[in-house]
């Protein structure tokens, strides 16, 4: 029997409410600026993803950023998109990354080349979203797709993301039960500002079993101002801004407060709905946010020990 | 025959379903609607960019064709319980060796079906 990770341990278990976070990009620097933004985000996290190209922008590899933070000591979630490499290059990825010790996969079909820098670019989709969490966890049993063997099976936990306020609404935990008959055992969805859409997604979620098959972590985004909020409306694949969420920053006497106001009650209204195992966090505010909003809502690392007590 | 035969099919079904001649044809499990067209080929329902009014995030005057295809699978009549049922299930990555052959010659001598070892039968 193999030794569970962290993050596994606590989606299987559901002991208290788990907290993800997702690293920054990098575009050059060295191994100390990744250890100085690990050691800035790790205290309050269970585990960090490393992105795969965001938004179709090319960054340093998100292998690189997960092997970097495996030798540092930290438990990074490898995200893993379809959009730049076939099944090969995917399937070799996976298993070089394990053999460093990562171990935690998040397949996800990518934003379109067309929403990057460079939207001359091939698009490849090789695999799908589904497709890629059903190989992913079939290498977690030691076999490549074409059935060919491995030397020794990389211990994976595999999951993926669904969007709760994409169309067709309705369709859409029917999507994420499709994930968890693959092989998802977590899902981080996409960024959300509808509260609404996410409890009825939720709902019907814990309705077609997906919310105990897999532990669910709804995404709230740390924004600065309402410039953010309209970019995202406008020009984030999947991501809509309610305008009068963005009224409401813009008509505040404290846009910065009240960002933070209203990403707090997102995620507080997100962890109240049964079904919910944790949160994710994006964090585009780049000050003490993260830690802020982990104490405030009591939840992460470190509140194990209240937790337990209180439990 | 098997020179003849995807010119028929690309003949039929190109005008009716834009059909791209991937040779492992799953219109009836996908509302009559090729997931080929999608720009991502996407075989296993939408992506998470479609946009609010349930257009393509790649191109923004289209619907996008998986929000057609599962909106087709429950409504469309004539459509055998079976095939709407089908909508759900976990398609295969797409063979690319199959790319311009007849998908009825193939579906007829089961090379539609046959999926890598390690994907287990389709």
């Amino acid at each position: 029997m193999k030794a569970l990770n962290a993050f596994e341990s606590l989606c299987l278990s559901r002991e208290r409410k788990i907290v993800t976070a997702e690293f920054p990009s990098f575009d050059g620097g060295t191994l100390d600026d990744i250890r100085r933004a690990a050691e800035n985000l790790a205290p309050y996290v269970d585990a960090i993803n490393v992105t795969d190209n965001p938004a179709a922008h090319a960054h340093a590899s998100n292998t690189a950023m997960a092997i970097a933070l495996t030798q540092l000591g930290y438990n990074p979630i490898l995200q893993v998109v379809c959009r730049d490499k076939n099944r090969l290059a995917i399937q070799s990825d996976i298993v070089g990354v394990s053999m460093f010790g990562v171990q935690n996969i998040c397949a996800l079909t990518g934003d379109d080349v067309t929403a990057g820098d460079e939207p001359e670019a091939r698009r490849v989709y090789d695999l799908d979203g589904p497709q890629l969490v059903k190989v992913a966890t079939l290498m977690g049993t030691g076999m490549y797709l074409s059935g060919r063997k491995m030397t020794s099976p990389p211990h994976l936990f595999v999951g993926a993301v669904e969007n709760p306020s994409a169309p067709p609404l309705e369709y859409r935990a029917t999507r994420a039960l499709k994930k968890v008959e693959a092989g998802a055992r977590f899902l981080q969805l996409q960024i959300h500002y509808r509260p609404d859409q996410l409890e009825a997604f939720i709902a019907a979620c814990v309705a077609n079993g997906v919310a105990e098959r897999a532990a669910i972590l709804p995404t709230i985004c740390l924004t600065k101002a309402a410039r953010a909020l309209s970019f995202m409306n406008e020009h984030v694949p999947g991501i809509t801004v309610p305008q009068a969420t963005i009224d409401r920053v813009v008509g505040s006497d404290d846009p910065l407060e009240e960002s933070y106001h209203l990403v707090r009650e997102l995620a507080s209204h997100a962890l109240s709905l049964p079904g919910v195992a944790g949160l994710h966090i994006t964090d585009f505010r780049h000050d003490d946010s993260v830690r802020r909003l982990t104490e405030d809502l009591a939840i992460g690392p470190r509140f194990e020990e209240q937790h337990a007590h209180s439990a | 025959m098997r020179g003849l035969l995807p010119v028929v099919e690309h003949t039929v079904k190109k005008p009716v379903w834009d059909c791209r001649m991937c040779g492992q044809c799953v219109l009836h499990s996908t509302g009559m609607t090729c997931p080929m067209t999608c720009p991502k080929t996407l075989r296993n329902g939408p992506c998470g960019g479609v946009r609010e009014n349930g257009h393509c995030e790649v191109k923004p005057e289209m619907r996008c064709i998986w929000v057609s295809a599962e909106d087709r699978s429950r409504t469309l009549p004539l459509l055998p319980a079976a095939w709407r049922e089908e909508f759900d299930h976990l398609r295969p990555p797409v063979n690319n060796t199959l790319k311009g052959q007849s998908s009825w010659l193939n579906l007829l001598n089961g090379s539609d079906r046959r999926t890598p070892p390690g994907w287990g039968p389709a």
